[in-house]
């Protein structure tokens, strides 16, 4: 017998696998086609202050092993997020899910964050300081170390759960970034957000997307996801989620080796509906075959001493 | 929605570009006409939506124009090759709408979700009537197969080198109806939106991520709010449709 259990800040996972968010809505449209129960957790679509619809279509497209998302965040706002979208996610899942919360100022995220706080669903927040999809946003305060932490000290300020900050790829050197969190009081870390791409159509001549820019994920993000997973384990000793490219039980273990405590999955959920309980049912397997008896030992097992 | 494997009967063209494929598989999740399918395509990453033709026990009929890199690969599909597919996606028509002498509008490509439609409408006792537009007489495909049924059809061609000269919105003008059911490129939607006399339902398409509702890439805005085309679409009514 195998054990896949992981902790993420005294919580108990029975597996590191864990939708991320804005690939798996409120849960709710996975749970018509299986038990989503057997999930480490759900990150709930990304919430914000206000209601938003997006940017406008077409907001996705096709890339080499993977796609360019450009959907803006759209969220019916955290009141009804509340109101209407966790009772319906409570009704199909019954374990801590994370909370995924934007915003376009630091008194936004503090705002929803506060709100979002007597959820009793919600084990942790995770703080998107990282979409590239909207102007001026959160991706402001994803690339420079200062705004970062002041997101974070401003969201400790109103819960008591753990925040973990999600993390851009979108930048000269992540591990800046990660320390600045650590720094002002972020209980984990989530990485990486979706990388910043272009497709241009060659009949119109023109970008793809009607955003022009979109976030790039997928299988071909894998190895820089990797890397900056392993970079950031090294300069920090918060916990990591781990993410981008993953798709399979091997991803799972191979993103863990590079310092992960747990995983989420995205782009693969849209490709392929029963990708997490796939990868779940897997996973026992595959450890089996690499000779691993407990997911909790490989956690960075790829760096040195 | 049901995912399933489903194996190629047959791929033909049937006009310049336009291609038949009968797919054997589950048919279990479909519930509507004027649903689609996502199809996974080798060396593609995004599944490919596609809209259905016609259904029925174990077989799912789909008609497509190749129009890029997924669709000019399912044409080169053979019998016998499989396809990994999500089936029974959005919402498709309502049939149970309060009309007697239904209209079938389809342009081009956006016809074949029309047929299934206007064998169920027949089936129900309907009087159906069905308008046709395409550019020329090269283009056109399907009249036979919905005149077979049973229905009225007239065909409009832009050039005036088959049935009426002109847009649907032309051919339109002379037939009772008392309910429409549109698909077709959104030119012709606005037209019709300015002509038609009744209420009616329109699909849309829209580039997708999943097809199931999950990434909210297809989302448009609508009377009641934000809707997905993949989901709460991809058919509208006229009343919620903002143009």
């Amino acid at each position: 017998m195998v054990d896949t259990r992981v902790t993420l800040s005294g919580i108990e996972l029975a597996n590191p696998v864990i939708p991320a968010s804005g690939a798996f809505g409120f849960g709710y449209e996975f749970a018509e086609l299986y038990d989503i129960n057997i999930l480490g957790s759900i990150s709930f679509k990304g919430t914000t202050k206000e209601p938003r619809f997006g940017n406008p279509t077409p907001r996705i497209a096709e890339a080499s092993a993977g796609l360019l998302n450009s959907v803006g965040l759209q969220n019916p706002g955290v009141n009804k997020v509340i109101s209407e979208e966790l009772p319906k996610l409570k009704k199909c899942f019954n374990k801590p899910v994370l909370a995924n919360v934007s915003g376009f100022s630091v008194e936004d995220y503090a705002y929803t964050c506060e709100k979002l706080d007597t959820e009793d669903c919600i084990g942790w927040f995770e703080i998107n300081i990282s979409c590239p999809n909207v102007h001026g946003g959160g991706l402001a305060f994803g690339t420079d170390p200062k705004n970062a932490a002041a997101v974070t000290r401003a969201v400790k300020k109103v819960t008591n759960k753990p925040v973990y900050i999600k993390l851009s790829p979108n930048v000269t050197d992540i591990t800046e970034i990660a320390k600045a969190c650590e720094a002002a009081g972020a209980d984990g870390l989530s990485l990486i957000n979706t990388l910043l791409g272009m497709r241009i159509d060659l009949k119109t001549k023109k970008p793809v997307l009607t955003n022009k820019t979109g976030g790039f994920s997928g299988p071909a993000v894998k190895p820089v996801a990797l890397r900056m997973v392993y970079d950031v384990y090294e300069a920090v000793k918060i916990p990591i989620i781990g993410m981008g490219g993953i798709s399979t039980a091997e991803d799972v273990i191979e993103m863990m080796l590079a310092g992960a405590r747990a995983t989420e999955v995205g782009a693969a959920n849209l490709i392929e509906p029963f990708a997490c309980k796939n990868i779940i049912e897997n996973l026992p397997a595959v450890m089996e075959k690499y000779n691993i008896k407990s997911l909790n030992e490989i956690i960075g097992g790829a760096h040195n001493g | 929605m049901t995912q399933g494997i489903y194996r190629v009967i047959s791929n033909r063209p049937i006009a310049p570009s336009v291609y038949k494929a009968e797919l054997a598989g589950d048919t279990s999740g479909l519930t509507a006409p004027g649903q689609f399918i996502n199809i996974k395509i080798e060396g593609l990453y995004l599944r490919r939506p596609i809209s259905i033709y016609d259904y029925d026990e174990g077989k799912i009929t789909v008609i497509y124009k190749t129009v890029g890199a997924g669709t000019e690969k399912l044409a080169k599909a053979a019998p016998g090759d499989k396809f990994d597919i999500l089936a029974g996606l959005g919402n498709g028509f309502d049939i149970s709408k309060p009309t007697q002498k239904p209209l079938l509008i389809g342009g081009g490509v956006g016809i074949p979700p029309l047929y299934k439609l206007c064998r169920e409408l027949l089936q129900k006792g309907k009087r159906v009537s069905v308008v046709l537009g395409f550019n020329k007489k090269e283009e056109i495909f399907c009249e036979k197969e919905f005149s077979s049924l049973g229905a009225a059809v007239t065909v409009a061609t832009v050039d005036g080198s088959y049935g009426i000269k002109g847009f649907v919105t032309d051919a339109m003008r002379n037939i009772d109806y008392d309910f429409f059911y549109t698909c077709g490129p959104l030119a012709m939607y606005k037209a019709i939106e300015n002509t038609a006399v009744t209420s009616g339902q329109f699909s849309f398409e829209e580039r997708m991520g999943c097809g199931f509702g999950a990434c909210m890439g297809c989302s448009c805005k609508t009377k009641y709010g934000s809707k997905r085309i993949c989901k709460d679409g991809p058919v509208l009514d006229r009343e919620e449709i903002i143009w």
